[in-house]
């Protein structure tokens, strides 16, 4: 009689002490007082900072590489509210600017990849959208990012600049649920980066459209000054802009880094 | 009140222990209610897109709290009291949605009622997009705020017994007739909380109306998912926006738990058993 | 317009055969879980027996044998149900609670309150109808669930221990109520209270263990009990065994010395009766031929009105205060039971209850 009701007690206190050590744990790895870099990066960047981060461990022994990968947004706001990174990799140079004007960078960012807008449609095209104007088209179920991510702005700054008048059937927060909204058949049609339609390999289509060039998006990547580990830091940004690192952003449909 | 209860049978640790319950949930909204920018509270709050979201917000959520009534009433009925094989499987399916995370159930949605979905074709046929419209995040509300009135309103039925029902019978009261007369007035009160609840939980929803309904205002952004997009740019605006959520789920978690002042004596229960509160889905 | 019923549910171990003249009150007594309550729900029709059959004037409330499967739903039964608790409807007036049976027979509104205003005139509630039950007193609210029950018009009555919730002010007026509105109508209660089977029934039916195990008229059957159940009902003593002389010998071979009214040919199933008032009780073995003394030990002693009951060896006797004190009685104590042979009455327990509980017109099927 007695185990059953000890049983939930002790569940609750395992869970408990877990938790609590793993918090622990956490915060302890990425401090990298014993050689661990805590490289903060935006979303759109994680297959191709996984690949970067093995190669700079490769090339640097003893040093662990711990990725953070969330929209930009998000992660600007956890590191100026102290959360332990040493490097940001940001898909926007707003979210770069705020750690900026708050102190928190060593040194200057520097751009070191760009992407542009491609139209992503479902396999096959069923809707038959062939340019940027096709987006427009009454009955096209068109999805969009909303204006207040980068993506959504940069939609924005391309129909402002071709006169073209898009009217999303939603405006998302992140290209992942845009993408998601194709891939699923939702959607008739999305705009999001180039690198988003190459990963998402054949589960999407792509449109490319050349008004395209006209709202290009940097992505800026800098140390930040509180990292407990400044050396490394500034190795893996040296390392993310020089030619290993950009080979790698290049497979992935990044262009090359604005100089 | 005559004399003070002297035993309350409560250790003094617990007090403590308590009390460090209550931080958890009271502390961060009080910390997020200090970041309030009063100066520009209000014209943050009544901005258009504000304005639109807190509309669809509310429509939506007395939408699906009908349908949660409409739905969950039967329900609950016949769980609590119809005999049939694998009433516990069906309760625990039912129930599901509670513990889900809620872009589980937007995922679960998009693939019934979404283009290529189990319905989505014959929905088509029929003339019906659900995807991207106001009814899928009615829809979405409805899927999670459900098992709340279940709950609620089968602990009552449940609490109330079948004896009132079987006297009913033995007076020449059709079943249809008990259900009408004697069943529901019987749980009135919990019905309320219930229907209070869902609401609640509808006010709150987020992931499963991000999956499956989309985001575009007026239309499909609610409230909670306005917040989600004005912290992107303006975080004073997501802090503003979020203080009016918990302001209405403060409102109505009150009303849903107030003590009745009832003028019948009814033994039926009057509180809800789910002890789930709304906006579980905010982020 | 009679009721008659043959059921039995397997799984409680219940098979009963009982039928009810026209107007004709039976008063159902037995120990806790000898299946008063299935009875109940059986004739409501909230509980489905594994077999048997129902009717209830003219009508067949069930009738479940192989290949039949007839049953008719309770609202359909015309068997209103007055349980211990009131349970009026909380959130309907008193008058709209007896209302509430014609109203959902159909009744229009307007008739349907005028019944409801006769019968809580009926029961002395008519300055109650505009209240709400948790208004009323216990026994208020008794009464309108009487009228309520009553202004369903029910075929039969079902009266499960209406008094048993009521304090002892309110039990008497009820009584009272039910003796009047009884009369003329089909009714079982369920009762506790001997008082109840004397006044409200015309016959009384011992149920244990799921069966009926005695039934005769009240009177009957409190000064003869049949079963140890009757006799601790009728507050008497009660020793079963087989008719020897003008006594009866017990299973244990003692013979216990009696008189009976009519001779009993020896051998025959029989007991002997008496009340503990009759019995004396000594601390050494007293002789005397018309006496009977048993030896035993004492294993309580309780308050009985103004006497002492000493309970010993499955019998009772009644002693003043004075005389247990002046014997010294204790629990444990071995002491005589004398009763003289004058105050034991001798008679046949031999009973052929499907002569009196099964009725002819229902075959019995189990």
């Amino acid at each position: 009689m007695t185990r059953p009701r000890k049983l939930p007690a002790l569940l609750l206190a395992a869970v408990l002490t877990a938790s609590l050590a793993g918090c622990a744990g956490k915060g302890t790895a990425a401090n990298g007082s014993n050689g661990t870099l805590a490289v903060f990066a935006a979303a759109s960047l994680k297959s191709s900072f996984t690949d970067i981060a093995e190669r700079f461990e490769a090339r640097h022994p003893g040093i662990a590489v711990a990725l953070s990968f969330a929209g930009s947004a998000d992660l600007a706001a956890q590191i100026s509210q102290g959360a332990p990174a040493d490097v940001f990799a940001s898909a926007d140079a707003r979210n770069m600017a705020k750690l900026q004007d708050a102190g928190l960078l060593d040194g200057e960012a520097r751009n070191f990849a760009t992407n542009t807008l491609a139209i992503a449609v479902p396999p096959g095209n069923p809707a038959g959208i062939n340019s940027f104007a096709d987006l427009a088209n009454s009955g096209t179920r068109l999805v969009a990012c909303a204006r207040q991510v980068p993506c959504g702005a940069a939609a924005a700054s391309v129909a402002e600049k071709t006169g073209i008048t898009l009217r999303p059937v939603s405006e998302e927060n992140s290209v992942t649920d845009v993408l998601g909204k194709v891939i699923s058949g939702e959607a008739d049609a999305g705009l999001v980066y180039a690198t988003d339609v190459r990963s998402a390999g054949g589960r999407v289509d792509s449109v490319p459209f050349p008004e395209a060039a006209g709202a290009v998006n940097a992505y800026p990547v800098a140390a930040l000054a509180g990292g407990g580990n400044i050396a490394a830091a500034r190795d893996f940004v040296d390392f993310v802009s020089g030619p290993e690192g950009q080979e790698i952003l290049a497979a992935a449909g990044f262009g090359p880094g604005a100089t | 009140m005559t004399g003070h209860q002297a035993y309350t049978g409560i250790p003094r640790w617990l007090y403590g222990l308590a009390a460090l319950a209550a931080l958890v949930v009271v502390l961060p909204l009080a910390a997020m209610a200090a970041r309030v920018n009063w100066a520009n509270f209000l014209p943050l709050v009544t901005s258009e897109p504000a304005l639109a979201a807190l509309g669809l917000s509310l429509r939506t959520s007395v939408a699906s709290a009908g349908l949660c009534v409409v739905l969950g009433v039967p329900l609950a009925v016949v769980l609590a009291r119809g005999r049939f094989p694998l009433s516990g499987l069906l309760r625990s399916l039912v129930l599901l949605p509670l513990v889900l995370p809620p872009v589980v159930g937007g995922i679960a949605l998009l693939y019934t009622f979404g283009r290529q979905g189990l319905l989505g074709g014959t929905l088509e046929v029929l003339g019906l997009r659900i995807a991207f419209s106001t009814t899928a995040v009615i829809l979405a509300q409805t899927f999670v705020a459900l098992p709340f009135l279940v709950v609620s309103l089968e602990g009552a039925l449940r609490t109330g017994g079948q004896r009132y029902e079987a006297v009913a019978a033995t007076l020449g009261a059709s079943p249809g007739t008990v259900f009408r007369r004697v069943t529901v007035p019987l749980v009135l009160p919990g019905l309320a909380s219930g229907a209070v609840l869902s609401f609640a939980r509808s006010l709150g929803e987020f992931g499963a109306t991000l999956t499956f309904a989309g985001s575009l205002q007026g239309v499909t952004r609610t409230l909670p998912l306005e917040i989600y997009l004005q912290r992107e740019t303006d975080p004073d605006a997501a802090v503003a926006l979020s203080l009016v959520l918990v302001a209405v789920a403060v409102a109505v978690v009150a009303l849903a738990y107030r003590r009745p002042a009832r003028p019948a004596g009814n033994k039926a229960t009057t509180r809800p058993t789910a002890a789930a509160g709304p906006g579980g889905g905010v982020t | 317009m009679t009721f008659s019923l043959q059921a039995a549910v397997v799984e409680r171990g219940f098979d009963v055969a009982l039928s009810l003249g026209p107007t004709e009150t039976v008063a159902v007594m037995g120990p806790n879980g000898a299946g008063k309550s299935t009875l109940f729900s059986v004739i409501a029709g909230l509980l489905r027996p594994d077999s048997g059959r129902a009717e209830l004037n003219g009508r067949t409330l069930f009738h479940l044998a192989d290949g039949e499967r007839t049953w008719t739903a309770p609202h359909h039964r015309g068997t209103a149900l007055l349980a211990q608790e009131p349970l009026l409807f909380p959130h309907l007036s008193v008058l709209d609670n007896v209302a509430f049976g014609p109203r959902s027979t159909g009744t229009v509104r307007h008739l349907a309150i005028s019944r409801a205003m006769h019968w809580l005139a009926e029961v002395e509630a008519s300055d109650l109808a505009a209240r709400r039950p948790e208004e009323l007193s216990g026994g208020q609210a008794q009464r309108v669930a009487v009228a309520r029950a009553l202004a369903a018009d029910p075929g039969l009555l079902l009266l499960d221990e209406p008094m048993a919730a009521l304090d002892i002010h309110s039990a008497p007026l009820l009584r009272r109520l039910l003796k009047r509105v009884l009369t003329g109508r089909q009714a079982i209660i369920i009762t506790h209270d001997v008082l109840d089977a004397l006044m409200l029934a015309d016959r009384v039916v011992i149920l244990e263990g799921g069966r009926i195990v005695e039934e005769g008229p009240a009177r009957k059957v409190l000064e003869r009990p049949r079963s140890a159940f009757a006799a601790g009902l009728a507050g008497l003593n009660f020793v079963p065994g087989t008719s020897a002389g003008t006594g009866i010998l017990t299973s244990g071979g003692r013979h216990i010395a009696g008189h009976s009214e009519d001779p009993i040919p020896a051998g025959r199933p029989a007991a002997a009766a008496f009340p503990p008032s009759a019995v004396s009780v000594f601390l050494d073995d007293a002789h005397g031929s018309p006496r009977n003394s048993f030896t035993v030990r004492i294993t309580d002693l309780e308050p009985h009105g103004d006497l002492i009951r000493v309970r010993a060896g499955g019998l009772a006797a009644d002693v003043t205060p004075a005389a247990s004190a002046d014997l010294g009685l204790l629990p444990g104590l071995t002491v005589h039971f004398v009763v003289k042979a004058a105050a034991v009455s001798v008679y046949e327990t031999w009973q052929n209850l499907s002569d009196g509980a099964r009725t002819p017109e229902v075959p019995a099927e189990t």
